[in-house]
């Protein structure tokens, strides 16, 4: 039997009911009845397009958000219904990378702080220097030169900013982590860099991911399984073989065929060609 | 056949005196009537600032230091500014990248359309709307009429898009400059905006400039491409022959960098650093070349 380091059960999210001065809004279901299971060492791509619920599942994954119902079972704990307190010894084996790394380091703090930091909270660091020795290894896990320590972020290219943010997520050791479009801001040099970094990175640590994206070539890099989003629901579920050579499910097969591949190929444009129901008339943002 | 656009030895530069850092350095491009070609780079390759530069929409700080730039025979850079401005939004359009923040967030759609056709064609305010309606029909937008009342909030990412598509064409330009246009759209949405650009191309014979990272895109939509780094042209030719057999070492690099869905993972190859590093320093040494050179 394979052994489960995340498993959700029919995980589902609406927004709440607002009520303005104007309208009531009624809840909006995000994501709906959502089963996956992600084996330990594992990658799992979740692959949609905007609105399609990617990052509020990911945002539920490690608990930023409470399920309105179904549950997340973690390392088989149940964590959807776990208030703050209780899940606060899970947080540091749970993290989560953002896409925008620029917004995610604190800009005035030196690289070290910000990568020490979460040892800190956790009260994980004893001394000072700890603190140094724990920050320089940190950087050389991830490929950045010791001598970035006392940098600022603004001081940082994106590729090196991307890596320290994922220096920042491995500093506390995690079994788990959700990664939320980190590649996407990136030039396409950078991006290759910081693929094949995660790759030796979940080789050498024996990671668990997920890995939200909306390109499906990028999760064909690193993904074992990966799951398509369509408003909300899980659509086609299988190993990252299977879904690239022969998708099941409509929209995938729409969202390989949207894909421009770097090869000339006279009428991709032709009017002919499928064009996707729901962009006919697209409504409000 | 004059050629639509002409740049030659292109050189810009942002800042002044000791603080000022070069950002094109001696591009020249080429485009014929009714071209699309492919400008592709990555940050910091100037491919943006050429779209400026030819647009006259450079930063404030910048300073074109040599070079030349023609619009169908006529030097742009010389012009006086009430011609330029006449050429502008009529002759020379463009694509903005972000649907976002280019269109007024408190018009209606249908009076931003119609302002422009007032302002350089002339028509009266009841043909502006009309010919609005028309423009947003090509564009593939059902129900133009209903769209026109709208304000840019009310309509979705990809629509918005497309109304900046109807507005760059609305005046049958002959260059259109396409500034990463599609970068913020997601692919599905990505595939119907570059048809519609080609469909609109053809039916008003426009040349079109297309800013990208994505070689995927220019694959797809340009038949000439040029390949930019630091601020100069590392390769240029056919489309077809660039992406089958690129020449450049960096070109190679780019393509053997890009994910394929096609293609299983092991056959990534990122862009080695030294190749990177070497470039830069190129670059560089032209920089120091250039100001011991008597000007």
């Amino acid at each position: 039997m394979t052994d489960i380091l995340l498993r959700t059960g029919s995980l589902s999210f609406a927004y709440p009911e607002r009520t303005g001065l104007f309208r009531r809004k009624a809840p909006r279901d995000v994501v709906k009845r959502v089963d996956l299971a992600v084996p330990r060492g594992s990658v799992l791509g979740l692959v949609g397009e905007s609105g399609s619920g990617k990052t509020t599942l990911g945002r539920l994954l490690v608990r930023l958000l409470r399920p309105t119902s179904g549950g997340i079972q973690f390392d088989g704990i149940e964590i959807g219904g776990l208030a703050e307190a209780a899940m606060r010894p899970l947080r540091a084996r749970i993290q989560m990378i953002f896409q925008d790394p620029q917004s995610s380091l604190n800009p005035r703090l030196r690289l070290g702080v910000t990568l020490t930091r979460p040892l800190q909270v956790h009260g994980r660091l004893q001394q000072r220097r700890d603190r140094r020795d724990r920050a320089a290894s940190l950087l050389d896990l991830v490929g950045l030169p010791a001598g970035l320590i006392d940098r600022y972020p603004h001081e940082l290219s994106g590729g090196q900013r991307q890596r320290a943010g994922i220096a920042r997520a491995l500093a506390l050791e995690p079994d788990f982590i959700v990664a939320d479009e980190i590649v996407s801001g990136l030039d396409v040099s950078t991006q290759a860099h910081i693929l094949l970094l995660l790759r030796e990175l979940r080789a050498r640590l024996g990671l668990t991911m997920v890995f939200i994206s909306h390109d499906l070539s990028v999760v064909r890099v690193l993904c074992d399984d990966v799951a398509i989003l369509q408003h909300g629901e899980v659509v086609e579920y299988g190993p990252v073989a299977r879904i690239f050579s022969a998708p099941q499910h409509a929209y995938t097969r729409q969202l390989l065929a949207a894909i421009p591949l770097p090869d000339v190929e006279p009428g991709w444009l032709d009017d002919s060609s499928p064009i996707v129901p729901s962009l006919q008339q697209g409504s409000a943002a | 056949m004059t050629t639509t656009l002409s740049v030659q030895d292109l050189h810009v530069s942002i800042g002044k005196g000791a603080h000022s850092a070069n950002v094109l350095r001696g591009v020249s491009l080429e485009l014929g009537p009714g071209e699309v070609r492919g400008l592709v780079g990555e940050s910091g390759a100037g491919k943006s600032m050429l779209g400026r530069a030819v647009l006259g929409l450079l930063p404030a700080n910048a300073t074109i230091a040599a070079g030349r730039i023609a619009f169908e025979g006529r030097d742009l850079i010389a012009m006086p500014e009430p011609e330029r401005r006449r050429l502008f939004g009529r002759r020379i359009a463009l694509i903005p990248q972000d649907p976002m923040t280019s269109l007024n967030p408190v018009k209606r759609v249908g009076a931003q359309i119609a302002i422009l056709l007032r302002h350089h064609l002339g028509l009266s305010k009841r043909d502006a709307l009309a010919r609005a309606a028309e423009l947003l029909s090509e564009v593939a937008i059902r129900d133009p009429r209903r769209v026109l009342d709208l304000y840019p909030h009310e309509i979705s990412g990809g629509m918005r898009q497309r109304v900046l598509i109807a507005m760059a064409f609305a005046c049958d330009p002959s260059l259109v400059i396409a500034d990463e246009p599609t970068t913020a759209l997601d692919v599905t949405v990505q595939r119907q905006v570059l048809q519609l650009v080609e469909r609109l191309r053809q039916r008003h014979g426009a040349a079109v400039l297309f800013v990208t990272h994505d070689l995927g895109v220019v694959a797809k939509i340009c038949r000439t491409m040029t390949v930019l780094h630091a601020g100069r042209v590392l390769e240029e030719g056919e489309t077809v022959d660039v992406l089958a057999k690129p020449r450049h070492p960096y070109t190679r690099a780019l393509l053997a960098a890009t994910p394929r869905a096609d293609r299983p993972a092991e056959a990534l190859r990122p862009v080695p650093p030294a190749l990177i590093d070497s470039l830069w320093a190129e670059a560089h040494r032209l920089d120091r070349l250039s100001a011991m050179a008597p000007s």
